[in-house]
């Protein structure tokens, strides 16, 4: 990632180390991960230990320090989900694609990962690939739906 | 936009606001909360607007665009002003047919219409639809009504109003007397009263305090914070303003999860509009009170919405929990004395303030004044947001409100409280929801979400969900949390894998006793309560798991197979078509097969297996019928 990109976006909190979350989601959401570079900078501008940043990059789930596949899917295991059948969902797209939650597959192609509850619980068992949500899905619907991404 | 200058000032300013729309001119709202986002509500939007241009009705007819209505089973959902008609599960293609009939010749369109379940007639009202007809909306009945981008929207319905009244009329002391007055107890959680919260920090000597709206919402199942945030923001933010009034502090935070960009879009640009009106930042409305708000996004840790690992992570840091010897109302955020609140919280303050706290407690019961929302979620016929009156019994809830269980399944439990709560079985629907009825239940009331189970869900189960869940969540600062709840997890996957021994109950409870005893924060504390309050109404299904390796819901999967009954199965092929194992055999006049050893018990077979063969079957806790000899596969000649 371009390191000037990633001044404009601290430039748009102000260097000071309580904008260090802020700062840090928005390098996620335009990268779709934390590059070493990008975080150097972070640190040498905020001035905070990059051990620290590591750490927060690690707790929080938003973030990922490795690259992420083309699609991103996610299965949501919430409660509502979870009682209408999350699990069968979660175990077809396993069997489709080969990953586990928290996996990107070899060819660069999904990233798999659970989340608890996208606020659509009326449609549950939900999923989403690249932000679009699908919903009532069945193990048959979900494979089908990820046969339509390449 | 002007700024105003004084409580006259926004009296003048929504007077032109009315004034600018005839209360009589149609206007379209159409449901735009997350769920009908999903199902598509942007086309039909698009529709009415291409609709609306085509028979030259665009500038008599309004649309707009609305927070989230609560339906959630029934969108996308449009509602016709003023006669309120509303139409549910729209495509884009009923469009041109309800403009040309209803907003045009004020005709209905029955297939669109709501239609009674018991009578068979179509409802075409809200206020007709049982739905709707037994709840108390307060807090979310505006939803429906204003666009979350307009502040002239909120201001029209008497927004802001309640704080012009403070500004103006009361002292900080009175407001905050309102509020304790009006006992509302927190509705993120616990249900503390807020007015004594606030007193707290009123009360610390220190003289920079700060507010925050705890927006984290990271219970699954649950969302009504998202709701209201993104569909009223400025309610929250008014309630925000009128506790910083109350406390004496000028700066707050909203901290809001990444997880909902729409409720982050809609605060951030409600906080914009209400610096530009003059109802927030310095001297608001002439009073000579200053207050400023920031929004803090969360980066999806489920542990900080507990509220010092909340304010740890606002600081920039990891957020995990401290003690609290020391209560964060007196040293919270960097020290200072804190007053977190949760969003629903919020929202009802502007309406003590306004209505007075008498109106508030005659809303409810002694002990919890207000109202309360809920999702109801799960295996239920109207999934969606409901607003009641405390003290509504369970049962009128789920089938008053929420239509009862579909597919003629019999009620389980329903669970409430999140990961903190627990389960009420059947025979305790007639509990009034309150906070103190439901935590003497084994259960809570936390943030308001309520799962309902029917007889295929496996409580055993459950309680294994919430522990993952909570394993998985807990920051792993102390022990009994940390490895007292891997334990849990590992006896409890066990049992449900059909490998549970005797005494696994024991080593349950006791590890249960030692979390809540001694974990440093509210998830470890509270982590027990789903497996305690399972273990308390459904003792039976743990014991056929361990005994008898079955699992009578057929819900856990190494102790469940599938099966085809050859005397039913008509081999029309359908489950061998869509089996994504390849797990079935047979062909024409061929009785079909599952190959044990192939299965993944995904379960497609028994679902797409017409009614009228029902040849499939999910077995537990007996052997799978072996299979059968090849000569004696063909339909025709078994006759
Ligand atoms: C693990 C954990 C998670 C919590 N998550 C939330 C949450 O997402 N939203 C919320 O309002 N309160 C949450 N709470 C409760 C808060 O700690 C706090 O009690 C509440 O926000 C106070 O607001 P209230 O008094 O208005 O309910 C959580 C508590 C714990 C222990
Ligand atoms: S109880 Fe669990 S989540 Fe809370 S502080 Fe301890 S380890 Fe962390
Ligand atoms: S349960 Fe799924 S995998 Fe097993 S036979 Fe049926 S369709 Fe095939
Ligand atoms: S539990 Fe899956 S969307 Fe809410």
């Amino acid at each position: 990632m371009d390191i000037a990109r990633v001044d404009q976006i601290i430039d748009r909190y102000g260097a000071d180390e309580s904008y260090l979350i802020q700062v840090l989601l928005d390098i996620q959401t335009e990268n779709n991960w934390l590059p070493q570079e990008a975080l150097e900078r972070v640190a040498e501008r905020l001035r905070v230990p990059l051990s620290r940043i590591l750490h927060i990059a690690t707790f929080y789930k938003a973030f990922s320090t490795v690259p992420k596949g083309r699609h991103r899917i996610h299965v949501c295991m919430g409660t509502a989900c979870h009682v209408r059948g999350a699990q069968r969902v979660l175990d077809a797209v396993q069997e489709a694609t080969g990953i586990k939650p928290g996996e990107t597959d070899l060819e660069l192609k999904f990233s798999l990962e659970t989340v608890n509850c996208l606020g659509c619980c009326a449609l549950g068992p939900v999923m989403e690939i690249d932000g679009k949500t699908y919903g009532k899905m069945t193990p048959a619907e979900t494979a089908e739906a990820l046969r339509n991404h390449d | 936009m002007e700024r105003l200058h004084s409580p006259a000032e926004l009296e003048a300013f929504r007077k032109a606001v009315l004034a600018d729309r005839a209360p009589d001119q149609p206007c379209i709202t159409l449901c735009a909360g997350s769920a009908c986002h999903a199902c598509g509500c942007n086309d039909v939007a698009e529709a009415v607007r291409v609709e609306l241009a085509k028979q030259g009705l665009a500038d008599r007819v309004h649309l707009r665009l609305t927070g989230c209505h609560g339906f959630c089973e029934r969108g996308p959902i449009l509602v016709i002003q003023p006669e309120s008609v509303c139409y549910f599960q729209l495509t884009a293609a009923d469009v041109p047919e309800i403009i040309e009939k209803t907003v045009k010749a004020g005709e209905r369109v029955e297939r669109l219409l709501y239609v009674d379940p018991d009578s068979g007639d179509p409802l075409a009202r809200e206020d007709e639809i049982p739905f709707y007809k037994h709840q108390q909306r307060i807090v979310f009945g505006s939803n429906g009504s204003i666009d979350p981008k307009s502040i002239e929207d909120y201001v029209a319905i008497g927004g802001y109003s309640a704080l012009a009244k403070a500004l103006s009329e009361m002292t900080p002391e009175q407001v905050l007397d309102e509020v304790k007055r009006a006992n509302l107890r927190g509705r993120g959680g616990g249900g503390f009263p807020a007015g004594i919260k606030w007193e707290g920090t009123r009360n610390a000597p220190d003289p920079v305090k700060y507010v925050v709206v705890n927006a984290d919402e990271g219970d699954p199942g649950a969302y009504m914070d998202r709701s209201l945030l993104e569909g009223n923001p400025h309610a929250v933010l008014e309630g925000l303003i009128l506790g910083a009034y109350a406390v004496g502090a000028h700066e707050g935070y909203v901290y809001v999860r990444q997880e909902y960009p729409l409720a982050v879009e809609n605060v951030t640009l409600a906080i914009q509009k209400a610096e530009e009106l003059g109802l927030l930042g310095d001297d608001i409305l002439g009073s000579g009170f200053s207050f400023r708000v920031k929004v803090h996004r969360g980066a999806g840790a489920f542990v900080c919405g507990e509220s010092t690992a909340l304010m740890t992570a606002l600081e920039g840091r990891v957020g995990e929990p401290r003690p609290k010897y020391i209560r964060s109302n007196v040293r919270g955020l960097w020290n200072r004395p804190t007053v977190l609140n949760n969003v629903e919280t919020w929202a009802n303050v502007p309406l003590i303030i306004q209505n007075g706290a008498d109106w508030f407690t005659r809303i409810g019961t002694e002990t919890s004044s207000g109202t309360k929302i809920f999702s109801i979620v799960g295996k239920i016929t109207n999934t969606g947001l409901v607003e009641v009156p405390m003290g509504m019994p369970l049962r009128d809830i789920v089938y008053k409100i929420g239509g009862g269980i579909p597919g003629g399944k019999r009620l389980k439990a329903v669970q409430t409280g999140g990961p903190s709560g627990g389960c009420l079985p059947e025979h305790m629907l007639d509990l009034p929801v309150g906070f103190d009825e439901l935590t003497q239940a084994g259960s809570m009331m936390g943030s308001g979400g309520m799962i309902v189970m029917d007889e295929d869900t496996c409580m055993v189960d459950v309680a294994r969900y919430f522990i993952e869940f909570l394993t998985d969540e807990s920051c792993g600062k102390c022990v009994p949390c940390r490895e007292g709840l891997r334990q849990m997890l590992a006896v409890l996957t066990r049992i449900c894998r059909g490998e549970g021994r005797d005494g696994d109950l024991e080593i349950l409870e006791d590890l249960s006793v030692v979390a809540k005893e001694a974990a440093l924060c509210g998830l470890g504390k509270s982590a027990p309560n789903p497996f305690l309050s399972t273990l308390r109404y459904f003792r039976d299904e743990y014991e056929a798991h361990i005994r008898e390796n079955r699992c009578p819901a057929l819900s856990c999967k190494d102790l469940i197979a599938f099966h085809i009954d050859p005397d039913r199965c008509r081999a029309c092929g359908r489950c061998r078509r869509k089996c994504p194992a390849e797990a079935i055999s047979g062909a024409k006049n061929v009785i079909h097969q599952i190959d044990q050893d192939l299965c993944t018990k995904c379960g497609t077979c028994l679902e797409v297996c017409p009614d009228r063969f029902g040849a499939v079957r999910k077995i537990s806790g007996e052997p799978v019928p072996p299979p059968l000899p090849e000569d004696q596969r063909t339909v025709r000649a078994r006759g």
